[in-house]
């Protein structure tokens, strides 16, 4: 049946697989909103070490996810890794650089001579979660807003300018972004900490700043959502391939694609029954409405940037440059490869599923953290 | 711009080596130890002895901290295939993305994981789970190895793909000769028999300081002993595949064998060179000799590279300059016909901008006749095809003869253990002690024959690093460069040290 699909339907369906791993990308980077409430939720070491071992048992899912993200990009898109990578080179640098410094910091904060001390590493997480999850989101504003840059005959790139990708963080739109991002990650981080970790103070800090950073995140996200219903876009000829400014283009999409308009609204309001849930009614289930939520929306933010004849990754200063699924993918034969790969997904998320069911069977306690096992936590 | 281009292209060679190499310190160590530990906790789930859950855990708090640090380095590859080689990620990603995301699919996840239960999960899985999730962290970290490694295999040695003009890139057309292509197989199984290799060592030396200090010496022999059987048994392997490598190298990449041997002028009969320092003054074609000293065994290069004593083995001279005689087309007659390759693509895609078909289908014809020396174009002299002959010289050797030291190492060690006197060889005990460095020696030594005996190839014979790389001010790549030499340095510091107290405390903490 693979084999069957044309060259269009695998380009669609390709950017629908990246688009879900981005997505669940997404909701895992709870873990990063976890790392920056050790400053603010958590008052005691106790408390924090607390939420360092909740999100450091999940942790490498999270990195793993945004891993396969960026390899599913290189394998389908091979023309956006090497524009965007190679052209908005400081962007992706300091992304990788937070983290870098993430990996290490769970497993060596608390083991004794670790060179930089405890404190060092609290920070490298902050970082991570904070300038690094910013600069995500500022890079996925792009997708809208147009970076600057050329691509030759032999679509080798050209970037506009010297600073190389730092550039978007300064646009109001992308900056917006990052920072809904972040505190979004803020709020499922507390809404984790709710549903894993059984300590009555924190997890009663941790259920008010659910609300809190929503609320902190409202204003963003109004930017945002006006931005994209007012806004110029870069729409695509289907016919010939040629990309032009069209006005109101992602607002023609969200008419042209109700189903899309249906995955906005329905995710935002499962992440805004979450934090009332975890919020206000004291439940510890929030968590799965905000996951849910966050990769709805996800999903119709992916899909407003690269489907409807748009392109995801356009070019301020060479239309022709940009970049669309069709012309950034690789060729039929791979995707369709790849496309037979992609049946075990399915049976990756079962057991990550399982094995989440069971590691999350027993919340987290400070006797635990101080048991038996001492020496393993973090 | 030609000085630019080349700056950037060294700095960004020197920033992936680096990256590569610091990776490497980390990786082997997580892929073997694995899979001991892994064997450790089997023998406590058998015997229900707590004292093998103490060594398992002791070693798994060890695999811990080393694996952060290689799941740090190991996503700065990823990145740097676009960050600084965006060229080459566009002209092969067609065909190196897939792997990659295979990679993380298949193997990343199995290791992501079952890697919170091996290590949180003692009081929340059962104790079978508890092995089962074990034995699949050893599992994933071996299949990341697995598709990784076909991609470089592929850039040794790339088949199953075809150029596309249209798009300006290289494109899969069987995925199969691409994962299964001899050199990714042999490319597998040697870098991980030698992964496997290194841990013992590691392991074998930890339990050897264990003896000479007196402590906690029931488990050092018990590892000890796991170790060594299974460092001999992958040492014997690593042999086995390693030959069948230098096979490999020796039919797809003969450049590069002559760089291992620094054979600058083909012969039959050639010779393995047993010893030999190396003249830094020889270049390609002129008549200074090789080497100032050398010992040499005639024959043997012949017999491993082509099965036959008496068979031929091209020259560093022969493969730039040609040998009519042999039927040898060198680098110099390759550049001609690539040039035009070059320049006929170049027209053809500008006769399709343009709407002129007949143009293009005329350069297209021209092109075709002339694409298999693609890569060969983009050089500027022929003895640029020639790889740094002494760093592959030594690297091999050096490899060569730790390897054939390592399973001498082994079988002492089991000889002494099995006699019940291996506390008392002190001798022996600081050997191993010290073949933990050697062990690391060798993996570096071994990824300098493959990657600086490959140059100035990104794609052999097709894409050049200085086409490969990413039009980037050099400046940015210099930061780069030194921001991540300072942060590697100071895991590094950090890592060695939390080991060393790790050690020092023991599995009793």
């Amino acid at each position: 049946m693979i084999g069957n699909l044309d060259y269009a339907t695998l380009q669609q369906l390709w950017w629908l697989i990246t688009s879900v791993v981005g997505s669940l990308f997404l909701f895992l980077t709870f873990v990063q909103g976890g790392q920056t409430l050790i400053f603010t939720t958590a008052t005691t070491e106790e408390e924090k070490s607390l939420i360092i071992n909740t999100m450091g048992r999940k942790w490498e899912l999270t990195f793993t996810t945004l891993v396969l993200f960026g390899g599913a990009l290189f394998a389908a898109f091979p023309l956006f890794y090497a524009t965007s990578f190679g052209g908005a080179y400081w962007v992706w640098m300091l992304i990788l650089f937070t983290f870098i410094i993430q990996a290490v910091s769970y497993e060596y904060r608390k083991k004794p001579d670790n060179f930089l001390g405890a404190r060092t590493y609290e920070v490298f997480m902050f970082i991570n979660g904070s300038v690094g999850i910013l600069l995500i989101g500022a890079a996925v504003g792009t997708f809208f807003t147009g970076s600057r840059f050329s691509l030759n005959m032999f679509n080798s790139v050209t970037w506009g300018t010297s600073y190389h990708g730092l550039e978007a963080a300064l646009n109001l739109f992308n900056l917006s972004f990052g920072l809904f991002l972040v505190f979004l990650a803020r709020t499922l981080g507390a809404m984790y900490i709710v549903n894993h970790v059984d300590h009555e103070a924190l997890v009663k800090r941790a259920r008010k700043a659910t609300w809190i950073n929503l609320v902190l995140a409202l204003p963003f996200l109004l930017i945002i959502l006006i931005s994209l219903v007012t806004m110029d876009g870069f729409a695509v000829d289907p016919t010939t391939g040629t990309i032009f400014m069209e006005k109101g283009k992602y607002l023609h999409n969200l008419l042209g694609m109700p189903a899309v308009v249906v995955l906005l609204l329905g995710g935002l309001v499962s992440v805004i029954y979450g934090v009332i849930a975890t919020g206000f009614l004291g439940k510890n289930c929030g968590i799965w409405f905000g996951g849910l939520g966050t990769v709805l929306v996800g999903l119709a933010i992916f899909s407003l940037a690269g489907y409807n004849n748009t392109a995801f990754y356009p070019s301020m200063t060479d239309l022709q440059s940009s970049l669309t699924i069709y012309n950034a993918s690789s060729s039929k034969y791979t995707l369709t490869v790849m496309s037979y790969v992609a049946i075990a997904v399915p049976f990756v998320l079962a057991y990550v599923a399982y094995v989440w069911k069971v590691m999350d069977s027993k919340k987290l306690t400070l006797a635990e953290l101080a048991g038996e096992d001492a020496n393993e936590m973090y | 711009m030609g000085d630019q281009i080349l700056t950037t292209v060294d700095w960004a060679r020197a920033q992936f080596a680096l990256t590569a190499m610091y990776h490497w310190i980390f990786v082997p160590l997580t892929l073997g130890l694995s899979f001991l530990i892994a064997f450790f906790e089997s023998i406590y789930v058998k015997t229900g002895n707590e004292e093998w859950k103490k060594l398992t855990k002791f070693w798994m708090t060890i695999f811990g901290i080393n694996f952060a640090i290689g799941v740090a380095t190991g996503i700065i590859m990823e990145f740097e295939f676009g960050t600084n080689w965006s060229n080459y990620s566009w002209m092969v990603g067609d065909i190196f993305g897939a792997p990659l995301a295979i990679e993380g699919i298949f193997a990343f996840f199995i290791e992501a994981t079952f890697f919170a239960v091996m290590f949180f999960g003692w009081q929340r899985a059962s104790k079978g789970f508890h092995l089962f999730s074990t034995w699949m962290v050893a599992v994933g970290s071996n299949l990341s190895a697995v598709w990784i490694l076909v991609a470089n295999g592929w850039m040794q040695y790339p088949a199953g793909m075809a150029f596309n003009p249209d798009k300006a890139r290289f494109e899969m057309q069987n995925f199969w000769e691409v994962a299964l292509s001899p050199v990714a197989v042999h490319k597998f199984t040697h870098t991980t028999s030698s992964a496997f290799l290194l841990a013992s060592l590691f392991v074998v030396g930890v339990s050897a300081l264990f003896l000479l200090q007196k402590r906690h010496q029931k488990m050092a022999k018990r590892s000890m002993v796991v170790a060594a059987v299974f460092g001999f048994i992958a040492s014997i392997f690593v042999a086995f595949t390693g030959d069948e490598a230098a096979f490999n190298v020796a039919h797809r990449q003969p450049m590069k064998l002559a760089a291992m041997e620094g054979l600058f002028v083909g012969q039959e009969k050639a010779p393995i060179i047993a010893m030999g320092i190396i003249n830094p003054n020889k270049k390609a074609g002129d008549n200074l000799p090789a080497f100032y000293q050398e010992t040499k065994i005639p024959g043997l290069l012949s017999l491993l590279a082509y099965r036959d004593f008496n068979s031929f083995v091209p020259g560093v001279n022969d493969l730039v300059f040609g040998n009519t005689e042999r039927n040898i087309i060198g680098a110099e007659q390759r550049m001609v016909t690539g040039k035009i390759a070059v320049a006929e693509l170049t027209r053809y895609k500008l006769a399709k901008k343009s709407g002129d078909e007949t143009a293009a289908a005329s350069a297209l014809a021209i092109f075709n006749q002339h694409k298999g020396d693609l890569g060969y174009g983009y050089l500027i002299s022929p003895t640029q095809a020639v790889p740094p002959v002494a760093a592959t010289f030594y690297s091999f050797h050096i490899m060569v003869v730790l390897g054939t030291m390592f399973p001498l190492i082994f079988l002492l060690v089991l000889y002494f253990a099995f006699k019940g006197t291996i506390e008392n060889q002190r001798w022996l005990n600081l050997i191993c002690l010290f073949s933990i460095f050697l062990g690391y020696v060798a993996q570096q030594a071994g990824w300098v024959v493959a990657e600086v005996g490959r140059q100035p190839w990104a794609i052999q014979g097709l894409l050049p690093v200085n086409v490969a790389n990413t039009n980037i001010a050099t400046s940015n790549v210099q930061i780069t460069f030194f921001i991540f030499l300072a942060i590697f340095t100071a895991l590094l510091l950090a890592e060695i040290r939390i080991i060393l107290k790790q050690i020092k405390t023991g599995p009793e903490a």
